[in-house]
């Protein structure tokens, strides 16, 4: 076993690998969504409208959570444990105050008199709701895998000392981060 | 990590245990939530076989309608209830509904779950050389959403109203409004999370399979010495993977028109049934529909044949004691599979007013398929040419999937031509081509693979006999029911009807119908012949006594008989060659764990 193991090593964890893989996955259902925008953008009927700017807000809070989870990871490497734990609870805060914005924003988009849903929404609108919705719950997966890694690190009998599981949670975390700025200038200027 | 750690990741004790012994499982954790890939495999395959049960069972339903639509049946009202009409017939609305989950069973449920879900789990850790997955707990989830997926569409078959009756395809508007037929209702509900599970299923497999196949891989393993099977479940799972979340968002953005006002695909449409009038929906698009659909459905048609195409070149190669040939010719030609099958979807919507222009360009790229297929075929029928074959039941339906491929693949060039698909479109010869090359064959394939592991999944044999009379008459059943729908399909016989006996063009073909009912009948009932040999060969089959019975090259032979979780007691076998070293130097086969020899001629 230690001829095949050693020679594994070498390779991407296969943990990390699906992860990856899985990334492939989820930017194909937004390609297919955005993709979908585009094709009935050039439809009749496609409403006009401004993006409120609380959209910077957020979108300036989920570049922030990206610094901090990957300060959270060198922290966690380097075993200082306390800058660990503030880092990774600031970037959980962020990810639900980001998600939280995106909620405002949604708000003031019905408030400004275009509906994201209903039989008097406009397609244009109700894409913005959809895909910045499902881009929401995607960050919200990461704050309980966040979380979760956090609870494992501390409670239970034994403590988990490998940084995989968080390297991924990072790496997906980046994700959703890189994610949201590519909605945000496919929505702002396409 | 390696093969050890993650197989036991989630299990301090046995660290430190030797493989041999094995920690103590309960019948919950061997044979219900297990993670051990062999037992899933089964798992999927027992579940798939349930479903194509039912599934056939619908089409000999329906099949009843279309070859007797006169016939007074009153025995059946006692069966289905209120399926059937007082006289004893199939009523209209249940013959939808028949034929959409007939439709959606067999394409989801059995030949992509049943099928690549079935032997991507055996195979691939047996294959490639690892204790089991990337993730035996992501593996396991995988089957519980297939589980629970089927028993969401089982429950739709007895809801008042009926289960979804649109077609398998699920277009708008009929999928998007509840009031638009009494299938569109609860039924559709259902069908829709049913599939929101399949594909969630159908993506931690996937995953799974793809990390599986990069990273863990055997010492010796490379990529070009990977069995074929290993290389054709690896691009089923990366089409899988890209493809599947395209419907999804597809789904998503129907469940918004359905449930929540949104107008993606309505438009401007008004219904006469239950005085619901106009509907205030505008600037939908329901073509849009068809594209994302169709993104994913035309890869899913790949998604089905490559594992079956995987398999045939392994089986025949085998059976004929033969190395394959042209090993990279039939990577690069799955590979070339792989990126066309993306390239293709608007061939299924020739006639949906694309531009003609727009047109050409799918055309081109869907005749392009045509070279990949034909590569394989002939590479198929070189690697038995001058064999030393050994006609067994496995080998049988191998060739069988290597005929039918021929012949429905042929009709696909065709159905590929733009002209040509404004008369063929929708018509019976469509249902012929896609039967004959996608669904006859992707069961042959599964057949193929069921009797040529049947030995290591149960360490057991199939009954050969029984085996010789499945195939024999599944075979000529195929081309008995299938060959003549070309003819009437060529006729412009429309396909998804009810009764056809209205229609002065088309009555012609009432006998051929009822010809094709008939032996629809006997082929079913032979499928029930392979269940019993299946069953009754799991407890009371001949009892494999050789490690290697059919002589094959690959690591899954060099396992025990009746492998543990973990596969193999000792260390993992080393590779030194490919997979294909048959009547090589004279010797008859050669496994791969040999290693090579200095007098050796030239080598993989």
């Amino acid at each position: 076993m230690t001829t095949v193991s050693s020679h594994e090593r070498k390779r991407l964890h296969p943990h990390k690998f699906t992860m990856w893989v899985a990334l492939a996955s989820i930017v194909m259902m937004f390609a297919g969504l955005t993709s979908a925008y585009i094709v009935k953008k050039a439809n009749a009927k496609w409403l006009e409208f401004e993006l409120p700017d609380v959209f910077w807000y957020s979108t300036i809070v989920i570049l922030l959570s990206s610094l901090t989870v990957h300060l959270s990871v060198r922290s966690f490497k380097a075993r200082e444990m306390a800058r660990y734990r503030v880092l990774i609870g600031i970037t959980a805060a962020l990810g639900v105050m980001f998600v939280v914005l995106q909620w405002i924003g949604f708000q003031q988009i019905e408030a400004g008199g275009v509906p994201l849903f209903g039989f008097d929404s406009n397609p244009s609108a109700s894409f913005i709701g959809i895909i910045g919705g499902l881009h929401g719950l995607h960050v919200l997966g990461g704050v309980v895998a966040l979380v979760y890694i956090f609870l494992r690190a501390y409670i239970g009998a034994k403590k988990v000392y490998s940084s995989t599981g968080l390297e991924i949670a990072a790496t997906y975390w980046h994700f959703v981060d890189g994610l949201w700025v590519y909605l945000f200038i496919f929505f702002k200027w396409l | 990590m390696s093969n050890e750690a993650v197989l036991h990741s989630h299990d301090v004790h046995s660290h430190d245990d030797h493989h041999g012994h094995h920690h103590h499982e309960s019948f919950i954790s061997k044979y219900v939530f297990s993670q051990d890939h062999k037992m899933i495999a089964k798992q999927f395959l027992i579940t798939g076989m349930v479903w194509a049960i039912l599934g056939g069972l619908m089409s000999v339903l329906f099949r009843f309608q279309l070859g007797y639509p006169d016939a007074e049946f009153t025995w059946m009202k006692d069966l289905l209830g209120k399926w059937v009409n007082d006289k004893g017939q199939i009523t209209a609305e249940s013959y939808y509904s028949l034929v959409t989950i007939h439709g959606t069973v067999l394409v989801f449920f059995v030949l992509t779950a049943g099928l690549s879900g079935t032997f991507a789990n055996l195979l691939i850790p047996l294959q490639v050389g690892a204790r089991d997955m990337a993730s035996p707990f992501l593996n396991m989830l995988s089957y519980w959403f297939f589980l629970a997926a089927s028993l969401v569409m089982l429950s739709s078959l007895f809801v008042e109203t009926g289960p979804f009756s649109g077609g398998w395809t699920a277009y708008p508007p009929l999928s998007a409004l509840a009031s638009a037929q009494p299938g569109s209702g609860t039924g559709m509900d259902l069908w829709l999370i049913a599939m929101a599970l399949f594909v969630v299923s159908s993506l931690l497999g996937g995953l799974n399979y793809i990390a599986t196949i990069l990273n863990m891989r055997t010492k010796g393993m490379s990529m070009t010495r990977m069995p074929l099977t290993i290389w054709a479940l690896f691009f089923t799972a990366i089409l899988g993977v890209l493809s599947f979340p395209v419907l999804l968002s597809g789904f998503i953005l129907l469940i918004f028109d359905r449930n929540y006002g949104t107008s993606f695909y309505l438009s401007d449409i008004f219904i006469t049934a239950n005085n619901v009038g106009a509907l205030p929906n505008e600037g939908g698009n329901a073509i849009l529909y068809q594209h994302l659909f169709w993104f994913l459905g035309h890869p899913e048609v790949y998604i089905i044949i490559l594992p079956a195409m995987g398999m045939v070149s392994e089986v025949l190669s085998v059976n004929s004691r033969k190395p394959i040939f042209g090993y990279m010719a039939m990577v690069g030609s799955l590979f070339a599979i792989t990126i066309l099958a993306f390239l293709v979807w608007a061939h299924h919507m020739f006639v949906t007013g694309l531009n003609p222009f727009l047109g050409a360009f799918f055309v081109l790229l869907t005749l392009l398929i045509a070279v990949p297929s034909a590569i394989k075929v002939f590479n198929w029928l070189t690697t038995i040419w001058r064999g030393s074959i050994r006609f067994t039941p496995a080998m049988l339906f191998a060739i069988g999937f290597v005929s039918l491929f021929i012949s429905g693949g042929l009709t696909g060039i065709w159905l590929g031509n733009s002209a040509l698909d404004i008369h063929l479109h929708d018509t019976y010869f469509v249902v012929a081509h896609f039967h004959i090359v996608m669904g006859v064959a992707g069961i042959f394939g599964m057949f193929c693979g069921i009797y040529h592991w049947y030995p290591k999944m149960y360490g057991r044999y199939l009954n050969n006999t029984l085996g010789y009379i499945h195939f024999w008459v599944t075979l000529a059943g195929a081309y008995l029911i299938f060959w003549p729908m070309h003819y009437s399909g060529l006729a412009g016989m429309p396909r998804r009807y009810y009764d056809y006996a209205q229609w002065e063009s088309f009555k012609q073909f009432g006998d051929l119908n009822k010809f094709i009912t008939i032996v629809a009948m006997i082929v079913f009932a032979v499928q029930l012949l392979f269940l019993f040999n299946f069953f009754y060969s799991i407890w009371k089959g001949r009892k494999v006594r050789s490690q290697n019975p059919w002589g094959a090259t690959t690591l899954e032979w060099t396992t025990p008989i009746n492998p543990g979780h973990g596969n193999w007691p000792g260390e993992i076998p080393e590779v030194h060659r490919w997979a294909y070293d048959y009547g090589k130097d004279g010797q008859e086969f050669i496994p791969q764990t040999t290693p090579v020899g200095s007098n050796e001629t030239n080598h993989h």
